[in-house]
């Protein structure tokens, strides 16, 4: 309602070091900006508030793709979605995430937004986005799980307190490829898989991801382990442009004839992290790919699914989209 | 000869502005000593304020004044108060805040202390008639339509268990009419049809949020806003500013979008008029996306009953409609008495019985938005006719035309008749554009997890009105202006409709100029830029005035050149004696005359019966040439009504819920087309957003604690370019409508209507499920494709 940002210190350093620097100094009152889609959005509304703004858009080492010597690859995280879309060497190697990049958002916000925003992007819950005091925010409540709550978008799995969901499109197909996350700090670097990268309320209900004030996400590196492994991404959501998912699910097969020799599916915005379908991916591995195989996967993927008021209609959508996946 | 314009495409005036970017909108004006105004919005869905204290604000460097409802005039329930302690929906105006810079005002309004009395609420219109139910007022909880005053209606306990939660409960109706003997038709049917319906209010959601910059200059108020209306506006700001009419300076070239939101003045408007005079700066009200989406206004939402009734051949032979209408907290419109009169025309049925109830709610202001009343009945109606169609047998398009009304068609209770009707030719003509024989054989065709579904669609709405004023001058270089108060929303008609009088002077399209946008330039008094009535409105106040400057054109020829008026002929920018071509005056030899002749041709006399608007505006023209000006005083009988039908064909995943509109195809009754491109865009944007209206247009509401989900636009989700077919087509019937001087009627309204119904229709087709709701979400198809339950119950709103 406000549309009007307070004023704050806005950095623009032209190195990694000088970036983290400025971080660490600001502590919880820093905050990193890249594409500036979900930074400007809490900034105009008034509710996150932070005095020094760090702009890494200036800082070259954080962007472009690399082929790594394992033959995989690694993205800079100022990397735009759109060249993760177009790149041709993602696109022959992992079209999962290709696939995935193509359905963020919309081709306008696709040409600024980058992966590492992406990736790290807060919460889409419209309780949250208020600015209500709910526990995401620091507060002691939870307006979206309560008997009369709008939670049509939220959680089916993994709720602790909060219900919100994974709003990323390509965490989803990240997870599926065994990708990690190259994080800086004033300590040094440490790389952790993309399954870890990504928490929910149980572990910290006010952070989506493990980064901490003064860490900088700078790469995501792909292991060659599913290069050229046949893909399935679909998203469903409301809109075909501009939306986020009401679920979206993403999965890398391995063929061995007709058999599924083996096979990562994940599936976002029904949990607070992308859900890697384990039991689904236990179940297919080493079955023929065909309808029985695919139906025998979908009956097992919402097994625990605790809905809502409104989301249960996630349940058959899981359902549907692994079914699709499998069959292929 | 002239050149032939009306029926013809050009490139109205503004469209270069838009394209290049130069065009400024409200937000866009900058004058000397600008300073910035922001509000403070109520936190809740209904509060009792008590502003504590305001003097940390008023001491911040920078902060000029703060406005609140003690310096503006009150507005007592329904009114919509400009400011109020009283605020009684979630984002009403508290007061506001001036400022050097908009980010100080932000600050400011931090600082001042408010108390908010959290007040009970309503969102649910059933909620709220239920006994002991919250009711929005504290005068009461139903308002609007036709002649319902605010008040007090509850229904009995009995009503509600009697009707449970699958039907509508049906207490006492304040509005209510019938004609024919419905219960015995119904005994006849072949086929009924009665269940419940829900439609929801949906914003207007113009792109251009409605900002205001004004200012007072020698005793005038100057208002620079976003609006459809120009002249319209001038009463109403005029009684909101408490000035004289002629004391207001309106400037709206540019509108971004109104949707009928933006028709009439509305009470933040005067927000920096009042700021101005209090702190004597000129003052820039900005407002929000968020803020647009409480203060813009919002469709009426439906909760009905619709029960039809047809003979065996298809004829609807009884209707018996009950709607509750969700409304704001103001009064109400009258969606709902027009949605039964949209019934009684389209599908012509011999007896029927409307009964409906408007209540306000704690929910944003609800207008009159594209087809009002008429296009919600048509997302529910639609449908239903498809489903008789199949019962009975009959082609889905042979059913719509065994019911559509032809020109002589009486309708509803007060016998009303239309000007003309073309809808049967639409249906015809338009199925064969779809080429529906073909199409429809692809009804239910699967190919894996996808099933393609066929839909067809009607709609309508009154469009078109009479007596108001028309004015044109012809200047002494011998140019035409035509002076349009009507607006200018977006759709080119002010242009379009302006064209009659070029083409009744015989002057060319070149020396044609278009005054309007501000009402400076001498605009006169026409009816606001709403419900698609500009086409036939104007068209005939414009032909009006064109043949007063003719008839003037022919007494100073026979002044100066001998022989009687009537000798004398206008064409090709000249008036001539019809025997001898040679005795001839050009227009600016005639304007230049009447310059000299005053009086009448100048313009410094005119008709007694001109509208006060456009009194003030003569002496802004008088003088400048010869002045036609006259008052539409054509016969008229009948409603105007625009028709339009849709057909569309979709893909839909059984196992997402999510389709693809693979092809849609509009053909309309618009009477004679007189600017095919601006046609096109009109059928084309109407009909996306219509596939918005049957698709994602919704408000969704806490029902804990009144908050709303939707006030940003990636909420409210309005179709973007890849959610539609790429190529979008379009026809009209193109025959004349008799009481129009170039057989013109508006169409904007149903285009909407007639492709949520379509696609509603299409996705029934493919699904086999009658939701009997709008909009139809992803989430509602794969629950009903897998056979499991609704989240909601069949009358619940707001999700």
């Amino acid at each position: 309602m406000k549309d009007m940002m307070p004023n704050f210190n806005l950095v623009q350093p032209t190195d990694l070091a000088s970036a983290i620097s400025l971080l660490t100094d600001a502590g919880e009152n820093g905050w990193a900006i890249a594409g500036g889609h979900d930074s400007l959005d809490w900034f105009k509304d008034r509710i996150k508030r932070p005095t020094t703004v760090v702009d890494l858009t200036g800082i070259d080492s954080l962007k472009g793709i690399r082929e790594t010597a394992d033959g995989g690859v690694e993205i800079g995280a100022l990397t735009t979605l759109t060249e993760v879309e177009n790149n041709p060497i993602i696109k022959e190697k992992f079209g999962l995430l290709s696939s995935a990049a193509s359905r963020v958002a919309s081709p306008q916000i696709r040409n600024k937004g980058t992966i590492g925003g992406n990736v790290s992007q807060d919460a889409r819950c419209w309780y949250y986005r208020s600015g209500l005091d709910c526990y995401r925010a620091g507060g002691n409540t939870c307006y979206s799980d309560t008997p009369e709550g709008m939670n049509r978008e939220h959680c089916l799995f993994g709720a602790s307190r909060c219900v919100a969901v994974s709003p990323s499109d390509t965490a989803s197909a990240l997870v599926s490829l065994d990708a990690s996350m190259v994080i800086q700090n004033s300590s040094g670097e440490k790389v952790v898989a993309a399954t870890d990268f990504f928490i929910g309320p149980a572990i910290d209900i006010e952070n989506m991801t493990i980064l901490k004030p003064g860490d900088v996400l700078t790469a995501i590196r792909i292991p060659a382990t599913w290069a050229g492994a046949e893909f399935y991404f679909e998203k469903v959501a409301d809109r075909n442009s501009w939306d986020f998912p009401l679920v979206n699910i993403a999965a890398a097969i391995k063929m061995n004839g007709s058999t599924i020799e083996d096979i990562r599916i994940t599936c976002g915005a029904v949990e607070c992290v992308p859900k890697r379908l384990n039991v689904v991916e236990d179940i297919v591995r080493g079955s023929e790919r065909n309808e029985d195989t695919a139906n025998l996967g979908a009956g097992a993927a919402a097994r625990g699914a605790v809905p809502l008021n409104y989301n249960h209609f996630k349940i058959p959508l899981m359902e549907g989209l692994v079914r699709k996946a499998i069959r292929g | 000869m002239a050149e032939k314009l009306l029926g013809n495409n050009f490139t109205p005036p503004d469209v270069r502005a838009k394209v290049t970017g130069a065009s400024k909108y409200s937000e866009d004006v900058r004058v000397d000593g600008m300073c910035y105004v922001k509000m403070l919005g109520n936190p809740m869905p209904s509060s009792n304020v008590t502003i504590v204290d305001t003097s940390e604000a008023l001491a911040m460097k920078g902060v000029l004044g703060i406005l609140t409802e003690n310096d503006v005039p009150p507005s007592p329930p329904p009114g919509y108060p400009i400011l109020t302690n009283k605020p009684r929906q979630l984002g009403q105006p508290i007061l506001a805040v001036a400022a050097e810079t908009e980010a100080i005002a932000a600050e400011a309004l931090e600082k001042i202390k408010v108390n908010y009395e959290a007040q009970p609420f309503s969102l649910d219109p059933l909620q709220s008639l239920y006994p002991g139910g919250p009711n929005a007022l504290d005068e009461g909880n139903i308002s609007g339509g036709r002649s319902i005053p605010l008040g007090v209606l509850k229904w009995t306990a009995r009503d509600f268990a009697e009707a449970g939660e699958t039907r509508l409960p049906m207490g006492e109706a304040p509005e209510e009419w019938s004609v024919g003997d419905v219960e015995a038709a119904f005994k006849d049917a072949a086929f009924i049809i009665d269940e419940p319906f829900v439609v929801a209010s949906s914003s207007h959601q113009a792109l251009e949020p409605r900002s205001t910059l004004s200012y007072w200059e020698n005793g005038k108020c100057f208002v620079y806003g976003s609006s459809q209306s120009q002249s319209w506006m001038m009463p109403g700001l005029a009684a909101m500013l408490q000035i004289p009419v002629e004391d207001v300076v309106y400037i709206a070239e540019f509108c971004g979008g109104g949707f009928g939101a933006k028709a009439s003045p509305y009470p933040t408007m005067a927000i920096p008029a009042y700021m101005s005079k209090k702190i004597g700066r000129p003052c820039m009200l900005r407002i929000t996306r968020a803020e647009e989406y409480h203060i813009g206004g919002s469709r009426p939402g439906f909760q009905g009953q619709l029960k039809v009734g047809f003979d065996n051949k298809g004829k609807v032979t009884a209707i018996d409609c009950y709607i509750v209408q969700s409304g704001g907290p103001s009064n109400g419109s009258g969606d709902y008495t027009a949605a039964a009169e949209a019934l009684a025309l389209v599908y012509t049925p011999t007896n029927m019985r409307f009964r409906g109830v408007p209540v306000v709610t704690n929910k944003p202001m609800h207008i009159s938005q594209r087809g009002p009343g008429q296009n919600q009945i048509a997302c529910i109606m639609e449908p239903f006719m498809d489903r008789a169609a199949k019962q009975l047998g009959i082609d889905r398009i042979m059913i719509r035309e065994i019911n559509a009304p032809d020109h002589d068609v009486v309708f509803s209770d007060r016998e009303s008749t239309v000007t003309s009707s073309y809808i049967r030719d639409a249906l015809i003509m338009g199925s064969d554009k779809f080429k529906w024989k073909e199409k429809i054989a692809l009804s239910g065709k699967r190919n894996g997890n996808k099933v393609i579904g066929i839909g067809v669609g009607q709609a309508y709405h009154s469009a078109g009105s009479n007596g108001f004023d028309g004015l044109v001058t012809i200047r002494p270089d011998g140019k035409l202006h035509i002076h349009s108060g009507v607006g200018n929303l977006g759709t080119y008609s002010y242009a379009s409709a302006s064209r009659i009088a070029a083409e009744t002077l015989g002057c060319s399209w070149e020396n044609t100029v278009i005054e309007h946008g501000d009402s400076r330039r001498g605009l006169p008094w026409v009816l606001a830029q709403f419900g698609s009535n500009t086409t036939f409105t104007t068209t005939r106040t414009n032909f009006a005035a064109a043949n007063d400057a003719k008839q003037k054109l022919k007494e100073i020829a026979a002044m100066d050149l001998g022989g009687a008026a009537d000798d004398y002929e206008v064409d090709n920018e000249t008036v001539f004696l019809k025997s001898d071509p040679s005795k001839v005056m050009t227009f600016a030899q005639a304007a230049t005359r009447a310059i000299e002749l005053g009086g009448k041709y100048d313009g410094h006399e005119f008709p007694d019966e001109l509208n006060a608007v456009t009194k003030a505006a003569m002496p802004l023209v008088a003088g400048l040439g010869l002045c036609g000006v006259a008052k539409d005083n054509m016969p008229k009988k009948g409603t105007v009504p625009a028709l339009a039908t849709g057909y569309a064909m979709i893909e839909l995943d059984t196992e997402t819920g999510k389709y693809e509109i693979l092809e849609y195809t509009a053909f309309v009754d618009c009477g004679s087309v007189i600017h095919p491109q601006s046609l096109e865009q009109q059928v084309r944007g109407g009909g996306v957003m219509g596939m918005g209206m049957a698709s994602t247009d919704r408000m969704v509401y806490d029902p804990q604690n009144g908050l709303c989900a939707t006030v940003d636009l990636y909420h409210t989700k309005p179709l973007t370019i890849l959610d539609i077919p790429s190529n979008l087509e379009v026809g009209a019937v193109n025959k004349p409508d008799p009481q129009s001087p170039a057989g013109v009627k508006g169409v904007g309204e149903p285009v909407m209507g007639c492709a949520a119904a379509a696609i509603l229709s299409a996705i029934q087709d493919a699904t086999g499920h009658s939701f009997n709701r709008t909009p139809v979400d992803p989430d509602m198809i794969v629950n009903a494709m897998a056979g499991r339950p609704q989240s909601f119950k069949p009358l619940q709103v707001n999700i």
